[in-house]
């Protein structure tokens, strides 16, 4: 535990804006009452963070990157055209970040600019809704962040194209962290398309922290698309802050990393508020994958739909816990979460952990989980088809992936998708194109 | 059959209908909990020296524990030194029979309907009524004997059966299992022994009555049953106490072992005084109930309607040890007034081809927060496992919680598992549907509350299925709007 405390301490910088110092102050002395968390947490019942917090991390340092030529194509998405910045260990890499013309009043920039230039724009929504007493890790990256990404859409603008933020790491042998820190305002009526794509090369550390603002009316489409390295440890937060008649969404993805902790918190707190969330695990071999949501129904009349679903191979570990609260008064709730899981090999692991609390009474609230494995008639008759077994497999196992694919709604994201997602099942790239 | 149906409101307002008190003489130690106060109690009740041993091993190791705190149940600090942990009527010797237990606490029992002297007659049920710390009688017992069915108090059988006792007390509720289980295992009183011998299927329900007179006591009662290779036993526990406005605590343990195709059916109606309508008062439930399906195709089954009790802490579980062996949990749970209710169940699955079964029912009013709260864990050599679980909550104002909190943890991928769960008002659909077809508010509201709960009461047996629909014959009107 030592070595991360010591060099937090070290990294530690101010950066002489009173405001942000003090921000960034309050979370780094919160941390002295905030030890790491262990297996008698309930959030942290089945991820041990001893790996991660027992390795002398340091953090990342700015430098030019050669990324890989084979990572070199994840920074796009072939035929789509979309606004691109990309992070590099954490700091912004104009070199590699599209420019284009965006609408009136549209801002997407390094954050550290914005702080630097513009901090009044940030001071109202920065670290406001990313708080956390059990959970250090997101104190961590508002004490430590350096540059990241922030998004304002002004009043009824509606964003043509998506956005698409690319976190690339690496390391050099040395253990590096970075804390990639991401900010959306959305004002009334405004809509956009989010994509943020974790990736890297070699064994480092991500502890990314995102924020979600929906001012009234406004609609936010967001997807997270992880693929981490093998060696990679991941650890994010999302939060959605949802106003009147608001619509989020929330795609998780998980291919990659050793250890991946996703939590995703939306708070609906004023009426006519939808949220959806929506997360695929696929993981294999070692890998570890907790997804933690929660859902809050702070107001009345407010809408949730949660679908997750883990496949698991190897000797992997999936983990779900997802909360819906319904908070006192807050009447005429739907909320909808279902989390279902396909074992495929005997030595995967799923832990799996529904929650409802319920505080109102005029409420329709469902939750199913499931977990299993291929259905061994569906087998018999793909196979009496003529099919091979091992083809079978891939078939069934991409259509228990595919809904999830469907329900990002948008077309060439889908078809992005869905060859990583054959890619990961064996299929040769020829193949599919 | 069915009482005229009561209407919520009067069930809400409903003055507890068992909460008299018996005046009889009753023995009591001094209260307060230390090494002696053991040895009293195990003197008193003229224990062999292992019962001793083992009653003190377990308070060596209750020293050591903290009471936990992770459950979502809300109550002041107990004392644990202002508890009285014996007391029992006086003047007790070897009861010839039936007609030689006291008058007093004869009425009492007749009052809850229980009579004693009547159960002979009826000849359903044979019956171990427990009296605050022990057990006062026990009908049948001649009948049962005949079949080598072993039913009697567990001080009695701690003197007449040791071996059985020996060799099974502790392995399904270890002494150091938990905070209130290491409780129990120190001080507990007297409770129901069981024993099933082989191939004999039990040709009536047994059961015991619990009831609470003694104010400021605990009562801590430990029930063993084993059925042996090819058995059946069905076995019922009713439970009441008075009104009184202190906290009273219950910690019991009940150890349930199933042999090889034996087949154990639990079944519980636990109405506690649960405390008056601003939450004053009530029992605190604090019980630790485990079966052990310990041989092939063995099965046990819990069935429980919670309709008492200020605070109910209790998981009844299955440990699926045995191949094919099933287990299954039927709840009803009602949280009223200011109850609160933390219950559920645990499976674990060890076994291969083991199965379990979970339905749950929660209705929650007042200010009562309703929990249930399980865990399946299906461990890597249980291979072909198979759970299905199902909680579902009703609300019945806007003021109470309901909350599932289900665990599932899954190391194969052979096995297959099914969790649901809803919560909800009375749908609204449903009783358009039912007044469209001409029935009254209050009929259809009845109507659909019976349904919702009927999973669980029709694995009652008969008797209880009728007090338990009496209990919960809820009619809910006002409660909808």
């Amino acid at each position: 535990m030592e070595p991360l405390t010591q060099q937090l301490e070290r990294d530690f910088k101010v950066t002489g804006n009173s405001w942000i110092d003090r921000i960034r102050k309050e979370a780094f002395q919160s941390l002295a009452q905030l030890p790491y968390p262990t297996s008698e947490q309930e959030e942290w019942k089945y991820t041990d963070v001893e790996p991660i917090v027992g390795a002398p991390f340091r953090l990342a340092e700015r430098k030019e990157l050669l990324v890989p030529f084979e990572k070199r194509k994840h920074l796009t998405f072939s035929g789509i055209h979309a606004i691109r910045r990309v992070f590099v260990n954490g700091y912004h890499c104009p070199k590699l970040s599209s420019t284009e013309p965006l609408p009136q009043g549209v801002i997407v920039d390094n954050l550290a600019t914005i702080l630097q230039n513009n901090p009044k724009r940030v001071e109202p929504y920065l670290s406001r809704y990313a708080k956390d007493q059990n959970n250090p890790f997101i104190a961590i990256n508002t004490a430590f962040f350096q540059e990241g990404a922030f998004l304002y859409l002004p009043k009824g603008i509606t964003l043509e194209h998506p956005i698409h933020l690319v976190y690339f790491s690496q390391s050099n042998g040395a253990a590096a962290v970075s804390h990639p820190r991401t900010l959306v305002i959305a004002e009334e009526g405004s809509e956009a398309r989010i994509v943020e794509t974790y990736i890297g090369d070699g064994s480092y550390w991500t502890n990314a922290v995102t924020e979600i603002v929906l001012g009234e009316n406004a609609r936010i489409h967001s997807c997270k698309i992880q693929e981490e390295s093998a060696e990679a440890f991941h650890l994010s937060t999302l939060f959605i802050h949802q106003n009147r008649d608001s619509r989020a969404s929330s795609h998780v993805i998980s291919l990659g990393g050793k250890i991946t902790r996703n939590d995703v918190r939306a708070l609906l707190d004023a009426e006519g508020s939808e949220v959806t969330l929506n997360g695929l695990t696929m993981a294999s071999d070692n890998q570890h994958v907790d997804n933690q949501t929660l859902i809050d129904h702070a107001k009345p009349h407010s809408t949730s739909d949660e679908l997750y679903k883990g496949i698991l191979d190897g000797k992997s570990n999936g983990v779900f816990n997802g909360r819906i609260v319904v908070r006192p008064n807050a009447q005429k709730i739907r909320a909808q979460q279902t989390n279902k899981n396909l074992l495929l090999s005997d030595d995967a692991k799923m832990n799996t952990k529904p929650l409802l609390e319920i505080h109102a009474d005029d409420v329709r609230c469902n939750h199913g989980a499931t977990i299993g494995r291929l259905d061994e008639n569906q087998l018999f008759y793909l196979r009496s088809r003529g099919m091979g077994e091992a083809e079978a497999r891939t078939l069934l196992t991409y259509a228990f992936a595919s809904d999830m694919i469907q329900r990002l709604a948008y077309g060439p994201l889908e078809t992005y998708l869905e060859i990583l997602l054959l890619q990961r099942l064996g299929h040769a790239e020829e193949e599919l194109r | 059959m069915q009482e005229e149906a009561k209407t919520l409101k009067e069930i809400t307002e409903e003055e507890y209908q068992w909460g008299f008190v018996t005046d009889i003489e009753e023995e009591r130690i001094p209260s307060g909990l230390d090494e002696k106060i053991i040895q009293l109690l195990s003197e008193k009740k003229g224990e062999p020296e292992w019962m001793l041993e083992w009653r003190l091993r377990a308070y060596r190791h209750w020293l050591t524990l903290k009471e936990p705190k992770w459950a979502n149940v809300h109550y002041g600090p107990i004392d644990y030194q202002a508890i009285t942990y014996y007391s029992a009527p006086k003047k007790r010797q070897e009861l010839k029979s039936l007609d030689e237990v006291d008058p007093e606490i004869r009425k009492t029992f007749e009052k809850l309907g229980i009579s004693i002297e009547e159960q002979k007659r009826f000849s359903g049920v044979a019956v171990d009524a427990v009296f605050d710390s022990v057990s006062v009688a026990t009908t049948f017992k001649e009948k049962l004997a005949e079949l080598g069915i072993i039913f009697c108090s567990f001080s009695e059988a701690v003197q007449k059966h040791p071996d059985l006792v020996k060799k099974y007390l502790g392995t399904v509720v270890p002494h150091n299992d938990n905070f209130f289980a290491s409780l129990n295992s120190a001080v507990f009183s007297d409770g129901s022994f069981c024993y099933v011998p082989k191939g004999v299927r039990s040709p009536m329900e047994l059961s015991t009555y619990f009831r609470i007179n003694a104010a400021n006591t605990g009562q801590f009662e430990r029930t063993l049953i084993i059925a042996d290779e090819g058995s059946y036993v069905s076995y019922l526990e009713g439970c009441t106490a008075p009104m009184r406005d202190e906290n009273q605590l219950h910690a019991a343990v009940v150890e349930l072992i199933a042999l090889d195709n034996a087949e154990i059916k639990y079944s519980t109606i636990q109405n506690w005084y649960p405390g008056d309508k601003n939450g004053k008062g009530g029992i605190y439930n604090f019980v630790t109930k485990r079966g052990k399906c310990a041989g092939k195709n063995s099965k046990i089954s819990w069935t429980q309607v919670e309709t008492g009790s200020a605070i109910t802490w209790k998981y009844p579980g299955c440990i699926l040890a045995g191949d094919n062996s099933v287990g299954a949990f039927y709840s009803v749970a009602l949280a009223n007034h200011y109850q609160q209710a933390d219950t559920g169940t645990k499976m674990i699955h060890i076994g291969k081809n083991t199965r379990s079964t979970i339905i749950s029912k929660g209705i929650s009013g007042g200010h009562g927060q309703n929990t249930y709260r399980g865990l399946v864990r299906i461990l890597k050599r249980a291979a072909g496992a198979r759970n299905y679980s199902q909680c579902d909550s009703l609300l019945l104002g806007d003021k109470c919680g309901a909350h599932t909190f289900p665990y599932v943890e899954v190391n194969n991928s052979s096995s297959q598992l099914e969790h649901e769960a809803s919560t909800s008002k009375i749908s609204e659909d449903q009783l358009f549907y039912c007044r469209s077809r001409g029935l009254s508010q209050e009929d259809a509201v009845n109507l659909v509350v019976n349904g919702f709960c009927k999973t669980v009461f029709k694995e009652l047996p008969m008797e209880f299925a009728v007090e338990a629909q009496k209990l919960l014959g809820v009619s809910l009107e006002g409660a909808v709007g």
